[in-house]
């Protein structure tokens, strides 16, 4: 952790080094320090799995010892579909810190992963 | 269900088509043949501000409301509340619908910014709540206004298609009425190609401004399996929600009346073969000041006695129109109050052609007449091209002859010119005129003269006769026709010839004419026709 913080936001200029370390983390004072994470899932499938599998092994990288994964299975409780306004699954949401975040699709893409958490900055386009 | 429907809508066809979920919005039922494919998804697609929401809303509340079908209404963009607001001033109760559960309201949020896409996905989110919302109410009909927004909030579109693929196939299953809305596309029917999976029946809706006027109209672009109108009809959004008003049968099934019914005017009843059949249409045609308002005013004043008239005045106010007719002897106020017969003046250029047509419907709904006035529909001219205008005139005339309603239309077009050839058209409706009458004023030895004559009536033995007559204190006179050497003669020849006929005893010219005043016909041998002077 202590060589995130060393690593200022414009010195990530390689994308492609991560998620051997080389994503920076934006802050983490006492406002992040807790991230409150829902995955929500239909049922048990493969795709669902993979997902919770691609979080677990990001969380464990960057956020080690801070956050809560919940998963919520909408077959179980249809409800909370709607009310969480959950149209794509899986959908990966960040309760805390605020603002809520949402992530779709099955994390296979760390980097896209990292960006939605807002654990790494936006590459820059072009 | 079907006891549900005939009560609750007594307009419509007698029945429930098979395979067919009524709207129960006038007009449209009769243009798909009684709904819109059950169990099938039906693709509502048109511009900004063209009525889609609404179109989509109001046949959800009517299905819950008169076919006993619930529904479940998926909304992209608007809010519940906001989607309740827009409708209520049609008289939709949206929330009471939701609290009898009636109806459910799943408002989808998406907005781009919130998402991060990072891997596959699919909406089973989204089907989930379908699912759960068509459960809760047993909804037999669905609206998803607007899916397309998925296209925006969504950036893998190849998921996107394949998942929109597998949502239609999988409301068919599902086995619920679907109305989808979509934005139009500049070159083909939706934005997002969404004709491309939603293929049973589209229609589409069109709002054009022409002439400083706008218009809305509907297409019935497609209809698998079905027969449907193909005509862009006009619709409305009006005080009561949507109508469409083709209301026409797409088949000449009018019901043909031998019954007559009279003018007004004996001698006109006997140029006609015994007066007007019940339930026809009639054209009077003249130019400014020959009379059409007077011989229209007469003919409703003649039929309120037996049934109620209906006038609509398009130049005079009621009290304009009340004190003229006073001149001539026609006490219309008296039959007003009894209400035998109703005056309804609405200025053309107040408002489109298809609210006119509309407000025209609804007065006709209200008062139920068996003879309805349209004086003059020339007038239309300020507030719409002649296409438009005659396409007008047929639904209208069309319209009344399904109804059994007499109908009398005065047009300032459509007379004789000097050569006996159309002068012009006349709003387009003659074709569909079963009598028409021309009226004439014209000049001679300086005195102005009217004469009146049949350029045609349908299943009449007419008289071919042009005959003068005179607007008097006590009404119309057709006077006899008078001749001299030289041809008809008319005013102040006439009543020369006249005398001169009294004081020679019954002379030539008026026995020339062979068919005295009361003639019913007159041969048509060319020599004996008189012609106009």
């Amino acid at each position: 952790m202590s060589r995130l913080k060393e690593q200022s936001l414009s010195t990530c200029r390689d994308p492609m080094a991560l998620p051997a370390g080389g994503g920076s983390a934006l802050a983490d004072g006492d406002a992040r320090d807790f991230w409150e994470l829902r995955l929500y899932v239909a049922g048990k499938t493969p795709r669902g799995g993979v997902a919770l599998a691609n979080l677990k092994r990001a969380c464990e990288v960057h956020l080690r010892g801070r956050y809560s994964i919940t998963i919520v299975d909408l077959l179980a409780d249809p409800r909370r579909a709607s009310a969480d306004q959950i149209v794509a699954l899986p959908t990966l949401v960040r309760r805390l810190p605020v603002p809520i975040k949402k992530i779709i699709g099955d994390l296979s893409n760390l980097e896209r992963v990292l960006v939605g958490l807002e654990l790494k900055s936006r590459p820059v386009q072009g | 269900m079907t006891k549900t429907r005939t009560a609750a809508a007594p307009d419509s066809s007698a029945s429930v088509q098979p395979g067919k979920a009524p709207t129960g919005i006038a007009g449209l039922d009769e243009l798909t043949s009684g709904g819109l494919p059950r169990g099938r998804p039906t693709l509502v697609c048109g511009g900004a501000g063209c009525g889609k929401t609404v179109l989509g809303l109001e046949i959800l509340v009517r299905g819950a409301t008169q076919y006993g079908e619930p529904g479940a209404i998926f909304t992209f963009e608007e809010s519940s509340d906001e989607l309740a607001a827009n409708v209520a001033s049609f008289g939709f109760d949206l929330p009471g619908l939701i609290a009898q559960k009636k109806l459910i309201v799943d408002h989808v949020l998406i907005e781009p910014s919130e998402f991060e896409e990072a891997g596959d996905y699919n909406l089973d989110g989204l089907f989930i709540r379908l699912a759960h919302a068509i459960d809760a109410v047993g909804a037999k009909r669905v609206l998803l206004d607007t899916i397309e927004v998925l296209f925006a909030g969504l950036g893998n579109k190849d998921i996107l298609r394949s998942e929109l693929r597998r949502l239609f196939r999988w409301l068919k299953d599902k086995g619920v009425t679907a109305v989808v809305t979509a934005e139009r596309g500049e070159r083909s029917l939706t934005r997002n190609g969404l004709e491309e999976y939603v293929s049973d029946c589209v229609i589409l809706l069109d709002l054009r401004v022409e002439d400083q006027i706008s218009t809305r109209r509907m297409r019935v672009v497609k209809y698998r399996g079905a027969r449907h109108g193909s005509d862009e009809y006009p619709f409305l959004i009006g005080d009561y929600g949507f109508s469409v008003l083709p209301l026409s049968s797409l088949e000449l099934v009018h019901e043909a009346s031998t019954e007559r019914i009279s003018s007004g005017n004996r001698e006109l009843d006997q140029m006609l073969g015994g007066g007007y059949h019940r339930g026809s249409s009639i054209l009077v045609a003249g130019g400014s000041g020959t009379g059409k308002t007077s011989v229209a005013a007469l003919f409703a004043a003649t039929c309120s006695r037996e049934r109620p008239a209906l006038f609509f005045s398009f130049e005079e106010s009621p009290a304009q129109l009340i004190r003229n007719m006073n001149s001539i002897g026609l006490n219309l106020a008296g039959m007003e109050k009894k209400k035998i017969l109703r005056i309804i003046s609405t200025r053309p250029s107040g408002f489109g052609l298809e609210r006119h047509l509309f407000r025209i419907y609804q007065s006709i709904e209200e008062f139920e007449p068996a003879t309805v006035i349209l004086d003059p529909v020339t007038d239309f001219g300020a507030v719409g091209n002649k296409s438009a205008i005659r396409a007008m005139m047929t639904r209208l005339v069309d319209h009344l002859k399904t109804k059994g309603i007499t109908a009398l239309l005065t047009s300032a077009q459509g007379t004789l010119a000097a050569d006996g050839s159309h002068a012009d058209s006349d709003a387009g409706v003659s074709s569909l005129i079963d009598t028409w009458i021309v009226l004439q004023s014209f000049e001679v030895a300086g005195e102005r003269n009217r004469a009146i004559s049949v350029r045609k009536s349908r299943g009449t033995a007419h008289s071919n006769q042009i005959r003068e007559f005179v607007i008097t204190d006590g009404g119309l006179m057709l006077v006899g026709v008078y001749r001299d050497a030289a041809g008809f003669v008319t005013g102040s020849a006439r009543e020369a010839q006249q005398r001169h006929d009294a004081a020679n005893g019954g002379g030539v010219a008026n026995n020339g004419a062979r068919v005295p005043n009361n003639g019913a016909r007159a041969p048509k041998t060319s020599s004996r026709r008189p012609g106009a002077a």
